[in-house]
Formats: structure tokens, sequence, C-alpha cells
């Protein structure tokens, strides 16, 4: 039953938007291939006026012609959902770079369409519905070992009505193109169920029961964050910062440590190389939570910033489906995107070209409800069957200038939970990670006592207020109580704060480290301490942040850690009998 | 046969407009005028009007003027005899030597598979100190020298590329002064290196729209060679020139501009030739080294800010010197651990000891009392700018770090240094 091709014919083309005039129905967003010699330019339609659509192009439009016939599929952009996704390389619009780089070399092919996932592997389905069972969308009717993972398969999300079970196959060898089941809905129309299915990048998932509040921490391992400005399971954050400042970095380092299932990398028209770095050393490093590669638990979406722009604007959406496919298993999945700037400038490319009103720094007016809806695709839901899964989404910023007051850090500001935003005063400085502890904040609940937290705070901004009073009056003028806030504050940013993300062990630091330090801290900082003078404090404070720092160095619950932590306290109680005394 | 048009429709700027039919997107043409004849490429097609960029400029066009459509994109040729020749922005002969017309090559082809790239492991040795030690070059990088007009950038570019051990070099000059352009010949000449040395060279006197094409040209070339597994050195001065004949063009367009009349597609523009830099999977490697001149030395401008975006880091040139604060190798990190064991540590530990200086220098100016440790670290930062920061400073690598640590023992005790207790016994000069 092969529908009837509707062709249309490029009447103008424009960067990588052309116009196509068309005489059969089309719809809004419908896929649609430009037919160039052999090449099929994948492309989307994104406005409709009278006989004529525009359409972005996915592939460069460079020898496309007025007259080019442009084939209608009549479907939306979609991806494939099924078992080995997992440790895979996609391009924005799900092709397998590893697979496109064995047939054709060095360079992407134009108009290339790939399957995501391979047809033809095995994977021991084992099911878990019988004939007759009632099912719906998101159902589970059974599930396959893929790596780490119980992947589940589901009854497609878009099979929304009422289905008995007719067949199920049993428990043995299926590829995801094999029909496991056959279910028919209350009319009697019967549906094949394979083990992969197709879903509309554009649109989100909601086949689960409901949404809940995000408030249990998701711990990313990262003092700063955890302690003070936490990122909930299910929640939103954004890192906003200049160039050079430590986006990529600490996306970096939270994509190898952070306590979830599952990570999607989407490299969002950024550098190529950054992501060779991930996909060359993360199938060597071990997760030492689960003793398998990183590679295992980790999806890398890549649009660099050679590629095409179209592709970018809907790469982010590839990424989040996918997100949200894992995250219908019972999955805590995280999202990282580096960076949702490229994305909005994607969207402004292609709005330019279809002469929309201009918003402010030329960005569409759409912008700022299309990043809330991005962002709005994060969250913890509970399933059908009573579990929870999540979609944690992490986006990196970059504003132009470095300056945040601009469209998308502040379209991002809005919608998000929780705001690490890096300072070039501290990249400078080099005090990483860059997260200001000043200007950051988080709306989510930390595993630390929130009154421990308001006291270490207070303390940053009044050492921040005294070291700002000394630039001008200098230390003279500077009262020794003043200046011991102000050695307090330093000591916390040094020992805490900041983190040594090439060092194996203070990369990262779990949760129980963290509150066991945390209190240790508290104390040093809740001391009055009595100095003789401002050297004599200065110098007490020097050799307690050489012996944190080491601290910090020494693997969690060693002798060793046991013994550094008995000296450095031996030596706060020293200064303390020794100045009660003077 | 192609068809000829003699019937332009519009001139505005440097576009002109022509109805033509079966005309590719991007596609060149010919446009043959009273005073020569101009390349011109596509840039709009809608429904019969044709809009072409017409690199000589749109100056002295008759409507009139004939059009010849050529039936392919912008190619050049691509062949050994291409070395120690001089092109100009059109891919035309500069010098007295023959046009390369045998095996034409696409210019701003597709882009590479990311899965084909490997990560970068070779030093590129340069014999200056803020480079070597501090902020290493590694081979593939793709970084642009930060600069406000007047300072020696085009002098620093020629340098590294000269010391650097590569197997060839492809220079882009954009809007180049014509006495910059003898420059670079002069001094790759006498350097030996003119016959390994590819130029396409775009003068500040040649027309703008003809600056566009220089980066697509020498990239296409250099990749070419890097694919048949040379280590290709691709230097690109001035990027500025180059965005702004982009914002030229985008403002006859029409195109709304984003941000101080750029168009929105800049950071797309640039990311596009500066992604090419590349070490290959089982072939040679890219490397690419650009001037991005700073209108009033304000990093924030629209095109250094989304250059940094872009590339690997950059080198701040301020003052006649590489400025440790501003400059960032983000490739370092893979070259500089295996060098020499102290190499990191002099990196970290001298830049920290002169941030110290900086500050005293500060309270200095604002009459503050200096202390002892302020008198010390004045010495440092005196001698670190002369011995270290200077680009009359020509040494290898080792020998830096090594006048790093005399440094150090010039001005302080073992212990005022921070570094690490072994490093010291083992480094720190005897007498
Ligand atoms: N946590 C860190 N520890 C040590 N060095 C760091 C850290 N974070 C960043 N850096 C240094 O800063 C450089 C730039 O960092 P990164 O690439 O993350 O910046 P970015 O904010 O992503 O910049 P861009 O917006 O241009 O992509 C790194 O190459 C590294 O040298
Ligand atoms: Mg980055």
């Amino acid at each position: 039953m092969k529908k009837k091709e509707n062709i249309g014919k490029i009447v103008a083309i424009n960067g990588n938007m052309i116009t196509v005039e068309f005489t059969e129905n089309i719809r809004q967003n419908e896929v649609a291939y430009a037919l160039l010699g052999e090449e099929r330019l994948k492309s989307e339609v994104i406005r409709i006026k009278n006989n004529r659509a525009e359409l972005q192009v996915y592939e460069e439009t460079r020898g496309l012609k007025v007259g080019t016939e442009v084939e209608f599929s009549g479907e939306m952009l979609t991806v494939e959902l099924g078992p080995g996704l997992l440790t895979q390389i996609y391009d924005g619009l799900q092709n397998p770079l590893p697979e496109i780089a064995e047939k054709c070399g060095f360079f992407l092919p134009k108009g290339l369409n790939l399957h995501a996932l391979d047809m033809e592997k095995k994977w021991e389905f084992d099911p878990c519905v019988k004939v007759g069972d009632s099912v719906s969308a998101g159902h589970f009717i059974g599930s396959v070992p893929e790596g780490l993972f119980k992947h589940s398969i589901m009854i497609p999300f878009y099979l929304t009505e009422k289905y008995t079970v007719e067949e199920i196959v049993s428990s043995g060898s299926y590829a995801v193109k094999d029909i496991v089941a056959k279910i028919k809905d209350e009319s009697g129309k019967v549906f094949d169920i394979q083990m992969y299915f197709e879903w509309p990048v554009r649109i989100s998932v909601t086949a689960y029961k409901q949404r809940l509040q995000p408030v249990e921490s998701l711990v990313t391992r990262i003092r700063l964050i955890d302690t003070l400005f936490p990122v909930a399971k299910g929640g939103t954050y954004c890192i906003p910062g200049p160039f050079g400042a430590g986006k990529t970095v600490l996306q970096q380092i939270t994509s190898r440590h952070a306590e979830v299932d599952i990570v999607l990398i989407a490299a969002c028209g950024e550098r190529a190389g950054e992501v060779v770095e991930t996909l060359r050393e993360f199938p060597e490093i071990e997760d030492p939570r689960t003793g398998k590669p990183l590679m295992e638990r980790t999806i890398i979406i890549c649009n660099t910033s050679s590629m095409p722009v179209s592709a970018r604007e809907s790469s982010v959406y590839t990424a989040i489906t996918m997100a949200e496919y894992y995250r219908q298993m019972g999955l805590n999945v995280l999202l990282l995107a580096d960076s949702t700037s490229r994305w909005a400038q994607a969207m402004r490319e292609i709005s330019g070209r279809l002469e929309e009103i201009p918003g402010e720094e030329a960005f569409p007016a759409y912008l700022e409800s299309r990043i809330a809806a991005f962002y709005e695709r994060a969250g913890l839901v509970e399933l059908y069957n009573g579990e929870k899964g999540s979609v944690t989404v992490g986006g990196t910023v970059s504003p132009a200038g470095g300056n945040f007051e601009e469209p998308v850090t502040q379209g991002t500001l809005k919608v998000v939970g929780a705001f690490h935003g890096l300072s070039r005063d501290r990249s400078n400085a080099r005090r990483y990670p860059s997260i200001d502890p000043l200007e950051s904040w988080s709306k989510y609940p930390s595993f630390i006592d929130i009154e421990k937290i308001k006291k270490a705070r207070a303390i940053l901004f009044r050492g921040n207020e005294v070291d700002q009073m000394m630039k001008v009056v200098g230390e003279e003028g500077t009262s020794i109580d003043d200046y011991i806030i102000y050695l307090k504050s330093e000591y916390f940013d040094f020992v805490y704060l900041q983190q040594n993300a090439f060092d194996e062990v203070d990369a990262a630091t779990v949760k129980e480290r963290q509150i066991h330090v945390f209190d240790f801290i508290i104390e040093v900082l809740s001391s009055e301490f009595k100095f003789r003078d401002k050297d004599h404090a200065r110098n007490f404070f020097q050799t307690l942040r050489q012996m944190c720092i080491d601290w910090n160095f020494i693997a969690w619950e060693t002798d060793e850690f046991k013994n550094q932590e008995e000296k450095i306290r031996k030596a706060v109680d020293e200064v303390n009998k020794n100045e009660k005394s003077v | 046969m192609k068809k000829v048009y003699s019937r332009i429709l519009r001139i505005v700027g440097n576009v002109i407009t022509v109805k033509a039919e079966d005309v590719q997107y991007e596609e060149l043409a010919e446009v043959s005028t009273s005073f020569g004849k101009s390349l011109a490429q596509v840039i709009r097609l809608s429904d019969d009007e044709v809009n072409l960029q017409v690199f000589a400029g749109g100056r002295g066009i008759s409507t009139g003027d004939e059009v010849r459509f050529l039936g392919h994109p912008m190619q050049v040729g691509f062949s050994e005899n291409l070395l120690g020749r001089i092109f100009t922005g059109s891919g035309k002969p500069r010098d007295n030597g023959p046009a390369i017309t045998e095996n034409l090559i696409e210019v701003g082809g597709p882009s590479v598979n990311p899965a084909k790239r490997i990560i970068p492991k070779n030093m590129v040795r340069t014999n200056i100190p803020m480079i070597d030690v501090f902020n290493s070059l590694v081979e593939s990088q793709k970084i642009p020298i930060f600069s406000v007009s007047g300072e020696p950038y085009n002098e620093l570019l020629a340098r590294i590329a000269l010391q650097a051990e590569v197997d060839m070099i492809v220079l882009g000059g954009i809007g180049l002064k014509f006495d910059e352009y003898l420059y670079f010949k002069n001094t790759l000449e006498e350097g030996g290196a003119l016959s390994r040395t590819i130029c396409f060279i775009h003068t500040a006197s040649d027309p703008t729209v003809e600056g566009l094409m220089v980066p697509d040209l020498a990239l296409a070339v250099a990749e070419k060679f890097a694919l048949q597994g040379k280590r290709v050195f691709c230097l690109l001065t001035d990027m500025t020139n180059f965005a702004n004949a982009m914002k030229e063009i985008a403002i006859t367009m029409e195109q709304v501009p984003s941000n101080r009349g750029y168009p929105g597609d800049l950071y797309s523009q640039l990311a596009k030739r500066y992604e090419r830099a590349v070490d290959f999977d089982g072939a040679g490697s890219l490397t690419t080294l650009a001037v991005t001149t700073m209108p009033g030395d304000d990093v924030t401008h629209p095109v250094p800010d989304n250059t940094g975006y872009i590339t690997e880091g950059q080198f701040y040139l301020k003052n006649g010197r590489i400025e440790p604060f501003g400059s960032l190798s983000r490739l370092k990190q893979q070259v500089n651990k295996d060098s020499r064991e102290d190499h990191r540590a002099i990196m970290d530990g001298m830049i920290q000891i002169y941030a110290s200086f900086k500050e005293t220098e500060e309270k200095k100016s604002m009459g503050f009392r200096m202390s002892a440790w302020d008198r010390k670290l004045i010495k440092y930062g005196n001698l670190f700018e002369d011995k270290m920061m200077a680009l009359t400073v020509n040494i290898p690598l080792e020998k830096a770090l090594d006048r790093g640590w005399e440094i150090l023992a010039e001005c302080f005790s073992k212990e005022e240094t921070g570094l690490r207790t072994e490093l010291i016994n083992k480094f720190w000069p005897k007498n």
C-alpha cells in the first residue's frame, strides 16, 4: 500500500532555508527530502503560506537549484527508540557517526540517512506479559539486557488507547525489527509491536501516571554544587559563563562522576575536539561504581559547530527524546547540553532567513518560550507501575561578551531550578570550578543542614566585603576581626569550594565525605580565634589551608585520611589553647 | 554550454541581481566588465532572480555587463606545483607563475567526521617561552593571536611558523597592507621556507569581497595536504577583516544584524573555518594559527568574542608581549605532562607568583607600604618580564624551564616558591 508521492519544487534558496511550491496537502513540521541527484537532503517544514512552504534543510544547500524536486514524507522528524542506543555516538539527527566513518571515511557525506539502531543485532528478549493482559502506551511487555541495564521493551508511546495482548513471543533472541507481540484495541484492530519504535522529537513523552516535585539531590560529587547549589533528580540547571571559564570541563567531570544511571551528552554547536576527548576516553575509563567502562552508561549526540546549523537546532530535541525514553524505564537520566546558546543562535539564523520580526539582539520573539518548553521536558515522574524515573537537564550558556544580561541567559534563568554562574575573575585566578559562590543559586534542597550552609555563605559574603574594603584602605586599615573573617572565607574557598578536576581523588567527593568535611569546616568557621596580630593569623590559616588541601588528596575511608584529620584538629586546638593563654 | 545573461537588474553594494534559470546555489559566475573579468558567487536564489556577490566589487559594473554562469562552485587547483606560489583571493596567480588548473578540488567542502579525529598529542615547539612553557601550542590546535592594531602580530605569526617543525605552511592574508604582504614574503624567503609555502593573499587595496574566499581556499588546500599525511600549518591574518567583509555583505542583503552590525551567523561562519583544524586518524594534521585584531582592545567585541568561543584558546599580545593572563592554550594539558617533570610546576608556580607581583604593583601605585616580601615580588616581576615574557627571548623549552628556576632562585628562598620539595631538590640551581 504505497502512499502516493507528494512532490514539490524549490522556488527560492537562502542559506539553509528553501522555499518550496507544493500542490498536495502537507503538514507543519513534516520531513521532506530535497532531491539533489542521488542525494536526499533531509529538511523540515517550518512555515506554510498559501501554496509555498519554507523548509530548513539539515545539510549544506550548495548545488540545489530553483526547480529542484522536493519529496514530502508526511512524517514528522523522529528518532528511533529501542535497545542499542547506549554507547552510541550520533549526529544531531541520530545518524551513527562511527558507522558513517566506516562507510564514508574522513568526511561527513551529504544526504545519508542511516538507522540509528542496528536492525540485525540479536537481543535476549524476556517477556513479562501474557496473552489477555491489558496494556497501553509505555507499559512494559518484556525486557532485554543492554549492558548494565535491564532495557524494558514498551508499548510505543503513540498507541494511546487501551489494548489487550493477542500474541507474545517466548524468551529468545530477537532483532529490534522483529515483531515480539501483537496487541488489539477495543475496536478489534491489531498492532504489531517490534522492539523499537519511532517518536517525533518535538513532542514530549507523557506516558506516565504523574509528575512529581524534584527534591532528591542528584549527587554530582562536585562540592561547590552539591553543598551550596544542588541539583535535584528531575530538576534543571544552567551554567552560563564567558569563553574559557570552564563550562565544558565542568560538564565533562559531571558526566564522569554524577550519580545517575544514564548520561546523555549533547554537544551542540561546540568544538569537535571536545567530543573526541569523550568518545576516545570513555570506553577506557572505568566507572568505579559499576566496574564497567563509562561508555556503557553514555550516549553522545554531537552536532559540532561546523556541522549544518539546522541539525543543531533539532539536536537538543533528539537528545531529550532519548532521555525521556530511558526515563520511561524507571531510570535516572542526566542530559548535559553544551551549549544552549548555539541552539538559540541556530533559531536566530532560521528566524532571520524567515524574515520574522526580530526581538532583542535579533533573537526571535519566541526564544523564551522555546527555552522554557525545552527545560519543561525535564522532570521526575511516577510511571504506571509505580516506579520513578527522571530526566535532569543541565545546559551551558555562552553569553556574548560574557555578559549575563542577554536574552538566552535571562530566558534560561527564568525557568531553571539552579544557576551556576561562572565568573571570569575566578577562572583567571584559576579558582576552579569557577562557579561564583556569591551570585549563584539553587531552589533545590542540599543534603547538608541548611543552617550550616547559611553560616558558611554568610562568611563568604562578609569576607568579600572585607576584601573589597581592603582594596581601598589597605591591610593596615582593616581591623583584625574583619581580617580573620576574610581569612576564613578564603580558607573555605580554597579547601572546600575549589576542587582539582585533574586529581584522581579530589575530582569527586562522595556525599558522606562532603557531610563529614563540611562539619569540620563549619567548626573552623565558627571558632572565635584570637590571634596576636595579622601575620600570625595569616600564617595559621596558610598552614591550615595547606593541611586541608593535602587532606583533599587523600582517599576517603582510609587510615591516612583519619590521621590527617587528627593532625589538622590538633593544629586548630593548639592555636585555640595558645591564644587563650596569651 | 552555459547561457550568458547581459541584463543586470540591480546593483547594490557588491551584490548584483540577474534573472536566470537553472542556477545552483553557491555556483560561480564570471562577470565581464569594461575593466576586466571578475568572479561572482550565488548567495541567494528567489524564483528566477539570482543574487551574486561580485569578488571585484560592484563599483563600475554596468547594467549591460555580461554574467556567465560556470556550473560549479568555487574550486582550487591542487598539486605539488602550488608550493612556493602566491595567489589572490580569487585563486589567480599573484606572482608571475602559471594558473593552476589541474586537479580541481571543492572549496568549503564537507566537515570531518568527529569519529575520525584523534586526541592531539604533539607539542609544537616555538622557542617562545610564553608559549612553550606557559601555553604550549599543540599540533592540530586552532588558536588566534588576539591583538590591538600596531602590535607585532604578523612578526609573531611568521616567527612561529618558521620555528615550528612542520612540513608546510599555507598563508591566507585577508586585507593585508602591502608592506605586510612583502614582509611575509621576504621573511619566508629568508627563512628558507618559501618553497614549502603556499600563499593566498588579499591585500587592503583589493576588493573586499575577494577576501571572503581566502580562508576557504587556504584551508581547502591545507586540508588536502594533511590528508596526504603532511603536517600543515595554516596562517590566517587578519580574521577581523574577514568578519568585516561578511558584515558588509550581510548589510547589503538587508539581513537583521545581531550585534554591532555583525550577522547572526558570525559564530557559525567563523567556526566552519576554524573547525577545519584537525588531527586525522591515520593521516596528517592541520594546525590553524590566526590573527584577530581587537578594535579598541575590547575582548568583548563580537569578533574576538565569537572567536574565543570557537578556538582552543588564544595568545593575547599586548605591549609587545604575550600576556600570561589573557592567554590560554586549552590543549596544553595534552602535552605538558610528559615534556619534563617540572614543566607543570614551573608553569603554575611562576604564574601564581607573577599574579602576586601584579597585586603588589597595584598596591605600590596606590601608595601602600612595601614589605620585604613585596620588594622580592617586584624584583621577580621585573626579571620575569625581561627574561621570559619579552618576545626577543628565543630559547628552547628546556632552557626556558632552567631559566625559570634561575629567576626563582635569584629572588626567593626555596620555601617561598611553594613548589614541591622533590622538584626543588632536583632542579634548584646549585650555586
Ligand atoms: N576545573 C578545572 N580545573 C582545571 N582547569 C580548568 C578547569 N576548568 C577549566 N579549566 C581550564 O580552562 C580551559 C577552558 O575550559 P572550558 O573549555 O571548560 O571553557 P568553556 O567555558 O567551555 O569555554 P567555551 O565557552 O569557549 O567553550 C580548560 O582547557 C582548562 O585549561
Ligand atoms: Mg566549552
